[in-house]
């Protein structure tokens, strides 16, 4: 076909872009969900060690999207020496597997937070949120000090929970549902991820966990902490062999 | 000239004019540039056979002529089609090899030693400001000069939990959590005035001696029972955290020697107040046993090690 005829057709140009752009997304994309080793299997005695969010975290995680930090921060280490020196064991498919959506990112202003959980303290994150520069004095992060004086909005957490559900996150809503995922998370976990006790949940983490160090009300910040203080913390991976996630590529 | 010749153009043109004169060259392309489109079509031929390229269904092709080969834990050699993940490992532990003989050494030896030995204490140091600058830093700051009243100073004399190499391993590996009780319903507003006072009076403060006396008794008395964990003499008890109260370094109070008495006996009576709960995160499940023993061994000689 001549090029002429292409470029003085508008329609039949926009057809065969499309078809050009569809074989490459096809080709990149499909794949992912047919081969298995995607998403790598993490379980230790028999259960999957990665779970959903529980609900305080999962209203963290929203709080995280809402301020952008994900403008700023990845969370994706990568399989190199310099990374895995910094931040630790690369990251894994199956970490992101109940992220709607991921936050990988792909710009690192600050630095990457995929295993940032347990790195500081509970007290620290609280400053570090509230005025950053009084902890890091050459940091460019904006303060955010309004996490510590709005309660945190968590009625419509079974709405939250309900969403992602249907979206393939295994929040429990019946009792069979409940039942399979103390088959596959254990019965403490399955606990956290019923939807019918969300508000109990979310209410329990944040008094146990006393995130903000006040623990008169549940603010935002309460939520962003147990969210930042969970990342990357669910594998274990001196249970597993150096080589068993490659083995997953 | 005329307009209309220079206009002329001396290549084919797509045959149509825009605007009266505007007219559009049909040059064929420049040769090297179809040449280079030509190779990295010949170089994508090549990837796909090398690498891992086209999906397959449920699997995909692995590459031929090219594989890596790493150690498992329990020592396996283990050849496996190149992916970034195996390149990875086999990087990591062709680094691990390179530092193997001085690592061992220091994971070995006595902390002393390293000390003494040239060669180790240089690859130790350079090792730990990396690892401290990661890790340490964003509380303790990058000189280690901490933040008044909320992390500890570590460049200083005053040891919370401990100076000595143990104790520093120890608070590295499993963390610590400072704690010091709210005496807000325990003790009166006189009261606190006056343990404040008492607690001035230990690091050479000039205060109201009888009031200082009155701070003593509720200080070692069961009315604070501050004794307990700061001692009689209140210079601190490191299996508890509790603070040296004598030696004039404050690591809670933002006490300055200029602020006057007033000021400084405020400072305390907020901490005596609201008491302390803090807590250093543990580093064991992050950190390797060298790599502990190596931030030991940077935080004890950036002063004051015992």
């Amino acid at each position: 076909m001549k090029h002429e005829k292409i470029e003085t057709n508008s329609g039949l140009l926009i057809v065969l872009t499309l078809i050009v752009i569809s074989i490459g997304g096809l080709v990149e994309i499909v794949p992912l969900y047919l081969i298995d080793s995607t998403v790598e299997t993490v379980k230790v005695e028999g259960k999957d060690t990665i779970r959903p969010y529980t609900p305080l975290e999962l209203a963290g995680r929203d709080i995280y999207l809402r301020e952008g930090c994900y403008t700023c921060h990845s969370q994706m280490i990568r399989p190199f020496r310099d990374e895995a020196l910094r931040y630790g064991h690369y990251s894994l498919a199956a970490e992101s597997q109940y992220d709607h959506p991921f936050q990988w990112g792909s710009k690192r202003t600050g630095p990457d937070l995929a295993r940032v959980g347990g790195k500081y303290s509970n007290q620290w994150h609280v400053q570090h949120l509230i005025a950053p520069r009084s902890v890091v004095p050459e940091s460019i992060m904006p303060n955010y000090p309004w996490l510590m004086d709005t309660l945190l909005r968590y009625k419509d957490m079974p709405a939250r929970m309900r969403a992602l559900k249907k979206v393939g996150v295994p929040y429990s809503e019946t009792e069979e549902e409940y039942q399979a995922n103390v088959e596959r998370f254990g019965e403490e976990v399955a606990g956290w991820l019923d939807i019918r006790r969300a508000e109990q949940n979310l209410l329990k983490q944040a008094v146990a966990g006393n995130y903000d160090g006040d623990n008169s009300d549940v603010t935002e910040m309460d939520a962003l902490v147990a969210y930042l203080q969970v990342l990357g913390t669910m594998v274990d991976f001196s249970k597993f062999d150096e080589g068993y996630f490659a083995s997953f590529r | 000239m005329s307009s209309k010749e220079t206009h002329k153009p001396a290549v084919q043109t797509t045959g149509h004019a825009w605007d009266g004169d505007l007219q559009e060259f049909n040059n064929p392309l420049p040769r090297w540039w179809l040449w280079a489109f030509y190779a990295t079509v010949v170089f994508a031929v090549i990837y796909w056979v090398i690498y891992p390229a086209w999906p397959l269904g449920r699997d995909y092709t692995k590459g031929l002529f090219n594989t890596i080969t790493y150690e498992t834990s329990d020592g396996r050699q283990v050849e496996t089609h190149w992916n970034t993940r195996a390149r990875f490992l086999r990087e990591m532990q062709a680094a691990r090899a390179k530092q193997e003989q001085i690592l061992q050494r220091l994971a070995g030896v006595p902390y002393q030693e390293i000390a003494a030995d040239r060669e180790l204490s240089a690859f130790a140091y350079s090792m730990a400001k990396v690892l401290f600058a990661d890790n340490c830093a964003a509380c303790h700051q990058s000189g280690g000069a901490g933040v008044a009243g909320l992390y500890p100073n570590l460049a200083d004399d005053a040891w919370l939990w401990g100076g000595t190499y143990a104790e520093i391993e120890q608070t590295i590996r499993n963390g610590r959590r400072g704690f010091m009780p709210s005496f807000a319903r325990a003790l009166d507003e006189q009261q606190l005035d006056d343990v404040a006072t008492f607690v001035l009076s230990l690091s050479g403060f000039e205060v109201d001696p009888e009031a200082a006396r009155r701070g003593g008794a509720i200080f070692n008395g069961q009315a604070g029972g501050c004794y307990y964990c700061h001692t009689h003499e209140g210079t601190g008890m490191t299996s508890q955290g509790a603070a040296n109260l004598t030696d004039a370094v404050w690591t809670v109070a933002r006490v300055q020697a200029t602020a006057g008495v007033e000021a400084n006996k405020e400072a305390v009576k907020a901490v005596i107040r609201k008491g302390i709960q803090r807590e250093m995160p543990a580093w064991a499940g992050r950190l390797d046993d060298t790599e502990i023993r190596i931030l030991t061994f940077y935080v004890h000689q950036l002063g004051g090690g015992q």
